[in-house]
């Protein structure tokens, strides 16, 4: 079994978005990075299904240099090897599931991509589904449920009234969601591993846009005033008075 | 501008997704029938001829267009807020920020990001389709879930939520009292499922559910940006936190400052003795 993950570099926002002067980042001088929620899921599946059937999980990145830390921590939850293809721009959707597509070419025949369902920072919803189309292989997105088995993966995707449940068979391209599993906390001697693990770097040109950031916007509605209804366990009644107002007792 | 609309049923995000089709030009409105297959339902969507496309900021909203915009090699963006001309302002971080873009394309593909615009008075002429799936991948099986009769955390009118400051699994037991009494449903931040003390089934948040109660009930919980993502959609916030500085204040209509370990089983005494009255 051959599992290529993609997974992002994310700053962890804390409680206030803060801009850099061009407004075309958040300020991050202070703030740590993770991988993106919903991929670090989708490493933690990877490896738990090499471990129980045995073959290789490589996992893959497009970022600045930086994101090398993403990959150590995806090797120290028990990834293989890295890709990082290393560049400082931030890329769209279109041309980042290209670049993608080429490195991935290179690690063919595989079983299994994953991907996360959406980065935490961008949003776009699309990336997995455009390497599905640029390999030409079958896609099912916002797992929170999969099972691997015989050629084939078992996918349960979360819909309102309960689950929808897909059998593609493999190769397939699989996008996750944060709830799949509960990740590992990795070890020391597991981070030890993972920093003597091979990470295969390769500069790469970003292409023209075709959704180009123009600037980011902090939005209105944070600051309210909210009304204060009391200090401690002596609120209550007024918390209760405002609960019939509302009418929601 | 001819202007294609996809709705899912007659729902808030498909007749919002309406109202912003409506502000870009002529629109007609397709829905499709039968079994999900979202590549054959792009397939179709491809085919027709319009100079934008839009879409409900659904899960299988972005779904299909992220096939139709990859079968078509256009760019698509997800979560539209906005709309002129060739610029779009789109939402990032769960909706926390916001990114103004151009887009470098004849044809437009937008999904209408979820409660950013008033839905449409009423869904215009719907054509229904049921198309060709051919191998297309497709819905095997639906699982209903067991909630034991309890009301899903999606649909609550009141949703109480616990986050760090609940410190422990079994503090949650005066967070679930309070829901009870309130025939609501237990939330939780992500720091709480991180920790295992609850399920992520009951985490709010931009990579949990998304929650749009009458009120929402945020027991300390700090107010990270990835909490509010999924909260902001609450009618009203009520912030119980022994931190008159923190972040979730700047986002509640309601504050009570203390230890909520000593507030909210004084709330639930409370609503029980207005009940016997």
């Amino acid at each position: 079994m051959k599992i290529v993950v993609a997974v992002k570099r994310v700053p962890i926002t804390g409680g206030k978005m803060v801009l850099t002067d061009d407004e075309q980042a958040i300020q991050t001088r202070h703030l740590g990075f993770t991988i993106s929620p919903h991929e670090e899921c989708g490493v933690e599946e990877a490896v738990r299904i090499v471990e129980a059937q045995g073959g290789e999980v490589v996992v893959l990145t497009l970022g600045p240099a930086e994101a090398e830390e993403q990959l150590r921590e995806s090797m120290a939850l028990g990834a293989d090897r890295a890709i990082h293809l290393v560049s400082d721009e931030e890329w769209d959707a279109q041309a980042t599931a290209g670049a993608l597509v080429e490195a991935i070419r290179s690690e063919e025949p595989l079983d299994l991509l994953v991907f996360g369902n959406e980065s935490a920072d961008a949003g776009n919803y699309q990336v997995g589904i455009r390497v599905a189309y640029g390999l030409g292989l079958p896609v099912v997105t916002g797992l929170k449920g999969l099972a691997v088995a015989d050629g084939r993966a078992r996918c349960e995707q979360e819909v309102p009234g309960g689950r929808d449940v897909y059998d593609v068979p493999l190769p397939a391209v699989v996008t996750v969601k944060e709830g799949l599993n509960l990740p590992r906390y990795p070890s020391v001697p597991a981070k030890l591993r993972a920093n003597r693990k091979a990470v295969d770097a390769r500069a790469v040109e970003r292409p023209a846009p075709t959704l180009e950031k123009l600037r980011l916007v902090v939005p209105e509605g944070q600051g309210k005033q909210a009304e204060i209804l009391g200090n401690g366990p002596d609120a209550a009644p007024a918390v209760v008075d405002m609960m019939q107002k509302l009418g929601v007792v | 501008m001819n202007v294609l609309v996809l709705v899912e049923d007659d729902g808030d995000l498909s007749l919002q997704a309406v109202a912003l089709a409506q502000t870009l030009g002529t629109t007609t409105a397709v829905r499709f029938d039968g079994t999900y297959a979202p590549a054959a339902w792009a397939r179709d969507l491809a085919g027709r001829g319009w100079d934008a496309l839009v879409g409900p900021g659904s899960d299988r909203g972005n779904e299909v267009l992220a096939h139709v915009a990859a079968q078509l090699d256009l760019p698509f963006a997800a979560n539209v807020i906005e709309v002129r001309g060739d610029e779009v302002t789109r939402q990032r971080w769960g909706g926390t920020l916001l990114e103004e873009a151009r887009v470098h394309a004849e044809r437009k593909v937008f999904t209408s990001a979820p409660f950013a615009f008033a839905p449409a008075a009423e869904l215009p002429h719907v054509e229904s389709v049921t198309p060709e799936l051919g191998d297309a991948v497709r819905v095997a099986e639906h699982l209903a879930p067991d909630t034991g009769g309890k009301v899903s955390l999606a649909d609550a009118k009141v949703v109480v939520s616990g986050g760090r400051g609940v410190a422990s699994s079994e503090g949650f037991a005066i967070i679930e009292e309070l829901a009870a009494l309130l025939e609501g449903a237990v939330g939780c931040s992500r720091v709480v499922t991180s920790a295992g003390w609850r399920p992520h089934t009951d985490q709010v948040g931009q990579t949990g559910t998304k929650v749009s109660p009458d009120l929402y009930i945020a027991c300390g919980i700090s107010g990270a940006t990835q909490h509010i993502a999924g909260c902001k959609g609450a009618k009203k916030l009520l912030a119980i936190n022994a931190d008159p500085e923190a972040t979730i204040f700047a986002h509640a209509d309601y504050a009570v400052i203390g230890d909520l370990h000593e507030i909210v089983p004084a709330i639930s005494a409370e609503l029980r003795k207005a009940r016997r009255t």
